[in-house]
């Protein structure tokens, strides 16, 4: 079992990184360090499937000098999904990061202890 | 000129506070910035109350969690690892993706015309991928406007959002030479990159998303550097909305009159060209421009919310 | 072995070191460009894995765009200056 994970280097690296973002996700209690663990998990997501595409000794799939054999180029279509996911990546981490700015502002600190523990009294005020 | 340089270079930042103070009229100092800054957050965060609050979660359930936490994280790691290490070897074919990939690398060019398989693949045989997802961008938008938008209806306390506007102007990066004078150079490079990625997307790599990134890029290096009264002369939020919009509705125009005419779609008279020229490929190069504008209105779109609060100035 | 797989390896192990440093670090502006650089390293795996495409993206992106956000929101919240992170942490 050892030979084959260091065989499949890339997809056991690729593991490993979603695996130190998600320790990220659990015991970081502050919001920032919390969104760089999931934008570090996203990341090792798509290494895993971009790399299911390779294929050693092919080339990129641009079409060049009119070979359109399949046994020229390497597989395209999970870089055609991992393209879309990148997108969709950063535009998740704009939302969480607007959310954060206005949880501040609402509760001047950035530790999601002291949030949870600051809304039961905060709101029992009103 | 020369010793004041040279402190400042070695770190005393005491002389470069002192610069940037007496420069700013009619703003207060930092200082005073600073104590109300504090003032607010010692009255809401370490006031006897709120500190009772925080103490009296229980302990023993902190550890608890921190226990099934480290349980958890291990036992999914090794459980995707020992998957890993039953798949099929790395770099080798996979013999069962045969047909598709052999459908769109094989007749890819005469079909779509495009030389970039990649490209081809996401904007003509997959068109409704790239059309959700120019979606996802937008609401992403929209949804980072609700949450930061500032305007003169919901500036509720006076002096958290006096302090905010205040030092958002200390930090104004507008003025400074280097900037300046390297902006001067680059951006004219990057928006003519950012425009050549995006028109060649069918015939070397890039495409849509990558040209409209480098120009969204290129707008926040020439914000940063001129100043926003420079960037509200041309991009206004009438003039965003709209050329999102004009891109958003030519996308769903173009590929979603499928739904009514069904799945054997209208012969598709744009010609094809030959491939390897600008102009070719049918659909594709006018699809990559909408998803270029959406993409580079999104970028500086939030840059700019997160700033300061709007998109084209109040 | 031919020197793309040890160069892809050498990457790989650095891009590993990169997320634990950003896991170590107490500092917030530290951890966000150990990222941004985390980020670049990504690309030049995308060129080596033959997916030129991912590369141009990623750089724009990763590197570009999503640490630029991050930067301002720390600049927003206060936390970029190490002097006032650690007054407004000093008052517990």
């Amino acid at each position: 079992m050892i030979h084959n994970l260091l065989s499949n280097y890339v997809e056991a690296g690729a593991i490993v990184l979603f695996g130190i973002g998600f320790t990220m996700l659990l015991f970081h209690k502050n919001l920032i360090k919390k969104l760089i663990g999931m934008n570090i998990m996203d990341t090792g997501v798509f290494l895993f499937l971009a790399s299911m595409g390779y294929i050693s000794g092919r080339k990129a799939p641009i079409i060049a000098n009119g070979v359109t054999d399949m046994e020229a180029y390497i597989n395209p279509v999970p870089a055609g999904l991992v393209l879309t996911g990148i997108v969709v990546s950063v535009s998740v981490t704009a939302v969480m990061l607007a959310l954060s700015v206005r949880l501040y502002k609402r509760y001047h600190t950035l530790d999601l202890d002291d949030v949870y523990a600051l809304s039961v009294h905060i709101n029992e005020d009103r | 000129m020369n010793e004041k340089f040279l402190k400042w270079l070695d770190g005393d930042d005491a002389y470069f506070d002192q610069v940037l103070d007496s420069s700013m009229e009619g703003v207060p100092s930092r200082e005073t910035l600073k104590a109300e800054r504090r003032a607010i957050t010692n009255a809401i965060v370490h006031s006897p109350r709120s500190r009772r609050a925080v103490a009296a979660g229980s302990r023993t359930l902190r550890y608890l969690y921190y226990v099934v936490a480290v349980l958890s994280a291990v036992i999914l790691i090794g459980v995707l690892l020992y998957c890993v290490s039953g798949l099929p070897r790395y770099g080798q074919e996979n013999v069962r993706a045969d047909e598709v990939v052999e459908r769109y690398v094989e007749h890819g060019l005469e079909e779509t015309g495009a030389v970039n398989v990649v490209a081809g693949m996401i904007l003509d045989y997959r068109a409704f991928d790239t059309l959700g997802e120019s979606h996802v961008l937008f609401t992403a938008l929209i949804c980072v406007m609700i949450l930061l938008r500032r305007d003169r209806k919901n500036m509720d306390s006076r002096l958290e959002d006096y302090y905010r506007v205040v030092q958002d102007r200390y930090f104004d990066t507008s003025g400074d030479e280097i900037l300046q004078g390297v902006g001067l150079i680059l951006v004219p490079c990057i928006f003519l990159f950012g425009i050549y990625i995006l028109l060649n997307g069918h015939l070397s790599p890039g495409g849509g998303f990558s040209g409209g990134a480098v120009m969204g890029a290129g707008m926040i290096i020439f914000c940063s550097a001129c100043g926003f009264e420079r960037v509200d002369r041309f991009f206004t939020l009438k003039l965003s909305s709209w050329i999102t919009f004009a891109a958003l509705s030519f996308y769903s125009f173009a590929k979603g009159y499928v739904f009514i005419t069904g799945a054997n779609h209208l012969e598709n008279h744009i010609p094809k060209g030959t491939p390897g020229a600008i102009l070719s490929a049918g659909l594709i190069l006018p699809l990559d421009i909408a998803v270029g504008i959406v993409v580079a209105c999104t970028m500086f779109g939030f840059y700019s919310l997160f700033r300061r609060g709007s998109i084209g100035g109040n | 072995m031919a020197v793309t797989e040890i160069f892809k390896i050498l990457i790989m192990i650095v891009m590993i070191v990169c997320a634990i440093a950003t896991n170590l670090t107490k500092k917030l502006l530290t951890t966000v460009i150990i990222f941004m650089s985390y980020s670049s390293l990504m690309c030049i795996l995308w060129v080596l894995l033959e997916s030129p495409d991912l590369a141009i993206t990623e750089a724009a992106v990763g590197a570009g765009v999503s640490t630029i956000l991050f930067l301002v929101t720390l600049k927003k919240l206060g936390q970029l200056d190490e002097r006032d992170a650690e007054e407004e942490a000093g008052h517990e």
